[in-house]
């Protein structure tokens, strides 16, 4: 018997700490927004407004309209008529010459959007700046680049624009996603009706100004505030030709339905509940970086979220040691400090949830293990937290938590792990940790989800296509496969 | 029911009608066996529905009494049940892991495959059509048309990929990909204005994409899709990839749509209220939902690497270029 190695064990505890490194921009927040409608800012017709706050510290940041059925009637009304006498008679390449400005001022003006993002929706500066505003850019200079090149995308085919599309998006990557419906809709000829999350209006609102900057015909895009009435609105109004929407399957479900009486295009983008899988034969420190990434980025408000980790028995112990090593040294705080890795909770509501989830998790089973560190006092935040032992019953592995929070199982053969991987309603996303390149081939070609990552995770780009198999989902985002959820393709 | 059928009633029969269908359609059961012997009694044939590979009755028991223009009885057809339809989605389940892992070329063969099976039965099908409705003109040319357009298909089994995949050049040091991927198990209810060319025209191109499919034949034109069955029965498509019903669509719209184990529905019957209701069923589990509504099946606009689409998913892959 070979004696067995002493346990290697990184010592995190020694005298070097990170000083607070707060970003210092100062952007500019009014103390309130109309709605953006026609090219102007307008108040709302019933005058009501709710205040947005800054999830890190409680404080309010500003208030912003709330729009009523009337309202939204006023924004479709200037987006059909921008769409008819305006943005869908323009000579396409003209089209592409406003998105490329917006993408291009975007960039200019990236730190502020940066620390708005931060500030309203609670994520690390880190992110918002390194991911969020360079994404939101790089969207709209890609699908820019589409606008007079159209046909060439569908062989065969004359594709002509829809119409108004109206948009619903979710807070957890608010300037993103603005970018992910504005971008693909502008470039094919539609014009838009947007609506940003209750918790995280203040980006879109400032892309709004942006859009007013570049000089963008009025009423080409028009942004309207509020909760899930003024979603509603949207949906339910008879002159949009499209629906896009992301956020939750149940929401996701609830539109499906009311559009079920219409002939309305629709794309949804819903939740998730990805597999993470971890092959024995992985890069073991990088797969560790990558279950990390997974789960914690964006405090795991992820809807491609790698939120069930699967690991092969034999490396179980390894990984697991290997993962709570790392997650000590993950720093939970202040959004705006550039050190952060883990912001705040965007709102009370889903700490809730996630709380609720945390009590789920203890009460199935099974050992919990969190990192227990200091968390401010003021704003709300969430320790990350690996649930181990899980089985395919457990709530805390069926249902999507969106927080920091890792469903742990093991598996011990390729089969065990595509079967336990696809026993799920959803399929958005999936990860493979593996150095043998024909074993990622089988895994990821038998994983039903629309978006793989193989020895990476969480990435994205404006030219690769996302969006879900099953319950997570109907059409594409990004690439040239994003065109035709914008399009008339007959 | 009659018991026999006479050649001169066949000859009848395909002297009517100018405009595509027969004023007075043949009566019951003109088989090629009774042609010039009127003194036979004919084996008349059971329209079963094709589940898994198999033939059974309907689980139910139920049938409907299928006639001819004139009236007259043509054949006892299945009036399927949602147990049958749930039947063939466990059916299909099971089968389509296998069909959607086969190679393109392989899949492609048997498509041509089926349309060399078909062709060889041009007679019979002919027969049928002209039963439930059509001259023997028009018959003639759905027949041809739905041979084509299985042909049209086996070819695109191994191009579609070539058209629709792509190589996505990320600003980052990955290398990443989108494919398609069968969407699974599909529920379709064929046109009811065609006995052959809709339903070949729904099948094909979702099968070619490596789905399973279950189809619910035309209501008032059944005959030549149970055929039609048989015809894939013995063209080497594994049991369980294409199953036809034949029965009643306003009854079987709500079980086909709402089913939680199916992931599309297509859509071709041209009912308003009954594209309504797979709409609304669609949302129970994110259901991808087409509608093909007053295609003119027999013309071009009847096939398109699109139709293959409809009934795909697009996955992207990322893996991570370095050393």
């Amino acid at each position: 018997m070979p004696s067995a190695k002493p346990e290697v064990k990184l010592n995190f505890s020694t005298d070097w700490s990170y000083a607070p490194a707060p970003e210092s921009v100062k952007p500019e927040i009014k103390p309130r927004y109309d709605l953006f409608i026609n090219g102007k800012f307008t108040p709302p017709v019933k005058g009501k407004y709710f205040d947005t706050i800054n999830p890190a510290t409680e404080k309010k940041l500003s208030e912003v309209a709330a729009a009523s059925a009337e309202d939204v009637d006023l924004a479709v009304k200037a987006a059909r008529k921008a769409y008819n006498t305006v943005w869908g008679k323009m000579p396409a390449g003209e089209r592409s010459k406003y998105i490329y400005r917006i993408a291009r001022v975007l960039q200019e003006r990236a730190r502020d959007f940066a620390v708005v993002e931060t500030m309203d929706g609670g994520k690390s500066i880190r992110e918002s700046r390194d991911v969020d505003v360079p994404l939101a850019a790089a969207h709209f200079f890609y699908y820019a680049g589409w606008a007079d090149k159209l046909q060439y995308a569908f062989p065969g085919k004359m594709p002509t624009s829809l119409g108004v599309a109206g948009q619903v998006i979710p807070w957890n990557f608010p300037l993103l996603m603005a970018a992910w419906k504005i971008a693909p809709a502008l470039a094919c000829g539609n014009t838009v009706v947007l609506k940003p999350a209750e918790t995280t209006p203040l980006t879109a609102l400032k892309l709004a100004e942006l859009i007013q900057d570049c000089d963008l015909p009025p009423g080409v895009v028009n942004i309207v505030t509020g909760a899930g009435e003024t979603g509603s609105a949207i949906v339910n109004h008879p002159d949009i030709n499209k629906i896009a929407f992301t956020g939750s399957t149940g929401v996701g479900k609830a539109i499906q339905k009311a559009l079920a009486s219409t002939d309305k295009k629709y794309t949804l983008e819903l939740g998730g509940k990805a597999a993470n899988i971890i092959f024995d034969d992985a890069p073991i420190d990088q797969a560790v970086e990558g279950i990390v990434n997974g789960i914690f980025f964006n405090q795991g408000h992820v809807c491609c979220a790698g939120s069930r980790l699967f690991v092969q028995e034999s490396v179980y112990d390894t990984v697991i040691r290997k993962l709570k090593d790392r997650m000590k040294t993950l720093i939970v705080g202040d959004p705006l400090d550039k050190n952060t890795d883990i912001g705040a909770i965007n709102s009370k509501m889903q700490l809730d949830k996630i709380n609720h989830y945390l009590k789920i998790g203890a009460e199935e089973g099974g050992e919990v293990f969190t990192t227990n560190g200091d968390l401010p006092s003021k704003g709300y935040f969430c320790n990350p937290t690996l649930f181990l032992g899980c089985s395919q019953s457990h709530r805390v592995v069926q249902e999507e938590i969106f927080g920091p929070v890792l469903a742990v199982q093991t598996f011990r053969t390729v089969e065990e792990a595509i079967e336990k991987a696809n026993n799920t309603p959803f399929g958005l996303s999936g990860g493979v940790w593996t150095d043998k390149g024909s074993k990622i081939f089988k895994v990821t070609s038998r994983l039903r989800a629309g978006v793989i990552w193989a020895n990476t995770y969480n990435k994205f780009d404006p030219t690769s296509p996302f969006g879900g198999y099953k319950e997570s989902g109907v059409g594409r985002e990004g690439g040239l496969h994003g065109l035709s959820a914008y399009l008339n393709v007959n | 029911m009659a018991k026999k059928a006479s050649a001169t009633a066949v000859a009848n029969g395909k002297t009517n009608g100018t405009n595509g269908h027969a004023k007075t359609a043949p009566p019951l059961v003109p088989r090629i066996s009774d042609i010039g012997d009127s003194e036979r009694l004919p084996v008349l044939k059971t329209y079963k529905i094709y589940i898994g590979g198999k033939f059974p009755r309907t689980e139910s028991g139920r049938y409907y009494l299928l006639k001819n223009a004139s009236g007259q009885p043509i054949a006892n057809i299945c009036k399927s049940s949602r147990k049958d339809f749930r039947d063939s989605v466990v059916a299909a389940r099971t089968a389509q892991h296998g069909w959607g892992d086969r190679s393109a070329y392989n899949r492609g063969q048997i498509l041509y495959r089926i349309a060399e099976m078909l062709e060889g039965r041009t007679a019979q099908f002919v027969e049928e059509l002209q039963q439930t409705g059509l001259t023997a003109a028009a018959a003639k040319k759905e027949v041809a048309v739905s041979v084509d357009r299985l042909l049209h298909y086996a070819g695109w089994a191994d191009k579609y990929q070539q058209i629709f995949s792509s190589v996505n050049p990320v600003n980052s040091s990955h290398f990443n990909f989108s494919l398609l991927e069968p969407t699974g198990v599909i529920a379709a209810i064929a046109p009811q204005d065609s006995g052959l060319v809709g339903l070949v025209s729904l099948i094909a191109p979702t099968i070619t994409g490596g789905n399973a499919i279950i189809a619910l034949a035309s209501q008032t034109k059944p005959l030549a899709a149970v055929t039609l069955a048989e015809v894939i029965a013995t063209s080497d498509v594994p049991g369980g990839v294409v199953n036809i019903l034949t029965g009643d669509p306003a009854e079987l719209t709500d079980p086909m749509s709402s089913h939680m184990d199916v992931n599309a529905v297509v859509y071709a019957g041209g009912v308003a209220d009954q594209w309504t209701k797979i709409r609304t069923n669609a949302a129970l589990n994110v259901k991808r939902v087409v509608s093909y509504d007053g295609r003119d099946w027999l013309s071009a606009d009847g096939q398109s690497p699109y139709y293959i689409l409809d009934t795909m998913e697009t996955k992207t892959t990322w893996h991570p270029v370095g050393i």
